[in-house]
């Protein structure tokens, strides 16, 4: 089975500062992570690579730094890794995302399944895999704890808020996975000495014979107009006593007061 | 503090670490309580490829050092002894494979040892042989093509866990130390039991049991060396192990002092955190020091040992006995910084406490190390005289 | 040019409506006020005659009914081509869909096949009526961050919403509106994936998202064992128990109980965070509670920003003494 997994790198800390002329957030210099649910992602890869046999491919879009997060993918057993960069591709928002990742997933090879985390945690938008899916035509399942392969495509556990649902799709597929379908395995010493050494290939926006017009800034739709903390209440009181039975009384006379209990 | 780590290295302390934060910390409570034998944390170290660090490549291993090795048992020991001890005693149960064992012997038992899919365990001790080994009874008769064992080894860690073990029994009464051989024994030889588990006061997780030998028949094949090199065979053995136990220690003192000093930062009294209180930080300080130089002095060892040199028994014990000291100091003074709390079940530092005392016994107790030591020490002094 | 409409994406199951979208639709009654552009929802069922007076009672002044046997659970291929397909031909200004399960994995979808703009997980929507643009607001990560986003030339401008964040209003029980029905035709897309079964899963606890009551329990709890000190609590208030990631990762409660931006965002009347220092994350999820009680022993801890009642003090004493005093009240 020819699998491919889009990962991404994450901001770890809230030392991440943004960029005042185009308030988009300032990644390099950040520690970073592969974003957790990618890693649920990259796990399912590797069951079904060791299930069914085959090669798993790992695919990011960002910035050099990002060579670090393949390297891990590397050591937890991933075949090939493929780092997509480019100055254009600044500023990339969902959209122009899935367009660049698409391009790169169609280079890199004919594959059976292409797997996304459910959401990336610094953006939240759930959007590259519908968007890489829709660019591709293939059909994409999104909240994939389990996959099984079968004669005419995949069977595939979905979770929804109520409980589970049961997906037969044909052909090739995009699913987008779940934190509750795995953990991520361990790196295992091998591994780490292979991914030390492990090639990254790396295409630009030239290799991928991307346009222009629908990458980087230029490709996005959405602008962010401005960042701000969230609001500070007023009116509001602070307990604090040596004795905690007396800041219990005190909580509970306060609530009494405002009529909640 | 530099340790001049390769990069391997550093990916081996890496994995550990991740290892005993993700798995070891988290249930060693549990396995600590009900005497839980760590099989699943084994594979898992076992999977991430770092059973066999010692083992040559030949075998399936990485090739590695004593160095290597007692990196791994370092890290783990931060979160558990008990569990980084049922890894290690691997290491003290193959040794003689390695060192003594035919290349038929070492295709054989080294290759499930490094890939973690065996255990082994080794067999010296009994009821009326612990530090003077000489008073090994158990018998191996030579019959036709077979060995025959009778005998009881007792407090063998990793006992009725492991696959394989490398037993000393006396081959020839009548030649005193020159007597005895040592050998592999197989789990599931007929006429080889085990005892009860042994019920400990520390390291829980580990199994301690007695091997029992009656008219245990093993093949003449499972002779490891020549008859006569058993004690030979043990010294080097435990030589060549006592490294691991002092990271035991190095490994023990540092969680145990780590989560003092964290303790002494929230612990309010008087006002103030009581990690501002002079008598706590010299405490600290003490417990800092003495880590960093057992950790020094073991490093150093494991360094020694690599690098080729035939006779390292007084840099071992050197290495054992301080560590292993200082983590009972380390162990102790960091329960008192808890206070109360430390006495309590439920923070991690009795646990500790606990544990730490059986490295100042097991592998030849401290008394035995600084016999050892003096000894070289006294050679020396006479060596120098004859100048 | 469009139609001046905002469109509310109706979601159903088996034939009933879901509760983000009658809260979408009552937030989208605001909206069309100060914008002038008309609400309208977008349905698609196999049988819309339940559900359409629903709608209106909602808000919804016009719906456009797609209606077909393929369309009567959401598969995506269906779904955003009967939407997409509608969006291109009706050009409307904004499109809002609850982020569900549904919500989530379709609007993606259209908003690359319109090429739209999408931003998902919206806290709060507003109308610019200088620019006459929507202003979409959704925490963003790094700390405390909240981000402003517009969507200045594409159309439509699409954003998903967190179910629980605006507060559901009928106007009445037998308002207005107008159906239009949508013409279907899928024969041209492949048929290649389909539903086997679903299982719904009984849960008896209180559910997260209906309750008034929470305690929600984060790293200051300490271990597995300690949350049954919430437990009490929660017992007491007839509460149902939440807790923060870093508890929910640490694998000492279900992700069910998670709250916060990759959890589930609740809006109760009281909301009780213990032990919970308040990283973005979780604000996210619980900001929108009525009255929010803070315990926590770090009196500089993010959590007391957001707090009507901060209690500076161990959990571990303040809790158990809360469930003591509480019961003793109730005598």
């Amino acid at each position: 089975m020819n699998i491919a997994v889009c990962i991404k790198q994450v901001p770890d800390s809230d030392k991440v500062t943004i960029d005042r002329e185009t308030n988009r957030l300032n990644r390099a210099g950040v520690p970073s992570v592969i974003n957790p649910f990618d890693e649920n992602a990259l796990e399912l890869g590797l069951q079904l690579k060791d299930k069914y046999g085959g090669k798993v491919t790992v695919i990011t879009m960002g910035p050099p730094q990002a060579e670090e997060a393949l390297r891990e993918c590397v050591s937890v057993g991933a075949d090939e890794v493929i780092l997509v960069t480019d100055r254009k591709f600044a500023g990339s928002d969902t959209w122009a995302t899935s367009y660049t990742l698409s391009l790169a997933v169609q280079k890199a090879g004919d594959f059976d399944v292409v797997l996304f985390g459910k959401q990336a945690i610094d953006g939240d938008t759930a959007q590259v895999g519908p968007g890489v899916a829709y660019f591709m035509d293939i059909p994409v399942i999104t909240y994939v704890k389990e996959a099984e392969k079968t004669d005419t495509g995949f069977k595939v556990k979905r979770v929804t808020e109520e409980g589970y649902q049961l997906w037969e799709v044909d052909g090739k597929a995009a699913f987008t996975v779940v934190k509750e379908a795995n953990t991520m395995r361990l790196p295992s010493l091998k591994g780490k000495m292979r991914a030390k050494s492990a090639t990254i290939i790396t295409w630009g926006a030239d290799d991928l014979g991307a346009e222009d017009a629908k990458i980087g800034l230029k490709g996005s739709p959405t602008i962010v107009k401005k960042v701000f903390s969230p609001p500070i209440k007023t009116n509001r009181e602070t307990i604090q006593n040596e004795d905690p039975k007396q800041s219990v009384k005190e909580l509970l006379g306060k609530l009494k007061e405002r009529k909640l209990i | 503090m530099e340790y001049f780590l390769t990069d391997e290295q550093k990916m081996i302390v890496e994995l550990s670490r991740k290892i005993t934060e993700e798995h070891i910390i988290p249930n060693r409570a549990r396995l600590d309580e009900e005497e839980i034998f760590p099989t699943e944390i084994l594979k898992i170290i076992a999977d991430a490829d770092l059973y066999g660090l010692y083992i040559p490549e030949a075998y399936g291993g990485f090739g590695g050092g004593v160095m290597d090795f007692i990196l791994a048992v370092e890290e783990f020991s931060r979160g558990c002894i008990g569990v980084s001890v049922s890894f290690a005693a691997n290491a003290l149960g193959i040794y003689p494979v390695l060192a003594f064992g035919t290349e038929e012997q070492k295709q054989k038992f080294l290759p499930p040892i490094a890939a973690g899919t065996k255990q082994a365990a080794f067999g010296l001790t009994e009821a009326n042989a612990g530090s003077d080994a000489g008073g090994v009874q158990t018998t191996a008769e030579l019959v036709g093509d077979h060995y025959v064992l009778n005998g009881t080894k007792q407090w063998i860690t990793n006992g009725g866990e492991a696959e394989i073990y490398t037993v000393i029994a006396i081959t020839d009464k009548a030649k005193g130390a020159r007597g005895a051989s040592a050998f592999i024994v197989e789990k599931g030889t007929p006429g080889f039991t085990f005892g009860k588990k042994e019920d400990k006061l520390g390291i829980r997780a580990s199994a301690t049991r007695e091997l029992v030998f009656q008219d245990c028949k093993i093949p003449k094949a499972n002779l490891l060396g020549k008859e006569g090199m058993g004690f030979i065979v043990a010294m080097k053995n435990l030589d060549h192990s006592r490294p691991g136990i002092a990271a035991q220690g190095v490994g023990l003192a540092q969680g145990a002092m780590e989560a003092a000093v964290k303790y002494s930062r929230e612990r309010v009294q008087f006002g103030k955190p009581i990690s501002a209180f002079q008598a706590n930080q010299h405490k600290i300080a003490n417990m800092a020091t003495e880590i960093e130089a057992a950790r020094c002095l073991l490093y150093q060892t494991a360094r020694t040992i690599d690098s080729g040199n035939k006779d390292f028994s007084m840099e071992s014990a050197m290495c054992k006995l301080y560590a292993t000291d200082v983590a009972n100091k380390v162990a102790n003074e960091a329960l008192q910084i808890f206070g109360g709390y430390g006495y309590m079940r439920e923070y991690p530092v009795e646990k500790m406490f606990r544990d730490a005392k059986i490295l100042q016994i097991y592998e030849g107790t401290n008394e035995i190390q600084r016999n050892v030591i003096a000894l070289d020490a006294i050679k020396k002094s006479a060596k120098q005289d004859k100048k | 040019m469009s139609n001046k409409e905002i469109w509310i994406f109706a979601e159903q199951r088996e034939g009933v409506i879901s509760l983000a979208t009658l809260e979408l639709l009552s937030e989208g009654q605001i909206l069309a006020a100060k914008s002038g552009y008309t609400l309208c929802a977008v349905l698609l069922s196999a049988d819309d005659s339940k559900i359409l007076q629903e709608l209106y009672n909602y808000g919804a002044k016009k719906v456009y009914s797609a209606v077909g046997p393929k369309l009567s659970y959401y598969q995506n291929d269906y779904y955003s081509k009967v939407v997409a397909d509608l969006i291109i031909e009706k050009k409307p200004e904004i499109v809002l869909y609850g982020a569900t399960s549904v919500g989530r994995s379709l609007a993606p979808t259209i908003a690359v096949m319109v090429n739209a703009g999408l931003t998902a997980d919206c806290t709060e929507l507003d109308f610019d009526t200088e620019q006459m643009l929507l202003l979409q607001t959704r925490p963003a990560f790094g700390g405390n961050i909240m981000a402003t986003i517009l969507c200045p030339n594409h159309r439509p401008q699409m954003s998903t919403v967190r179910p629980n964040v605006f507060k559901k209003n009928k106007l009445g029980d037998k308002e207005k509106g107008e159906s239009v029905s949508v013409k279907v035709d899928l024969s041209k897309v492949k048929d290649r994936m389909r539903l086997l079964e679903e299982t719904k899963e009984e849960v008896d606890a209180v559910d997260l998202c209906e309750a008034e009551f929470i305690v929600s329990g984060g790293r200051g709890v300490g271990s597995p064992e300690k949350f049954i000190v919430l437990q009490d609590l929660a017992k007491e208030l007839g509460a149902a128990v939440g807790a923060s990631r870093a508890t929910v990762d640490a694998g000492w409660i279900a992700h069910f109980h998670q709250v916060g931006q990759t959890g589930k965002t609740v809006c109760p009347k009281v909301y009780i965070a213990c032990g919970i220092s308040g990283a973005i994350q979780h604000l996210a999820g619980m900001q929108s509670s009525d009255f929010i009680i803070a315990i926590n022993k770090d009196p500089q801890a993010n959590i007391f920003d957001v707090a009507d009642i901060g209690v500076v003090g161990d959990l571990h004493d303040i809790v158990p003494e809360l469930t003591s005093q509480i019961k003793a009240l109730k005598k």
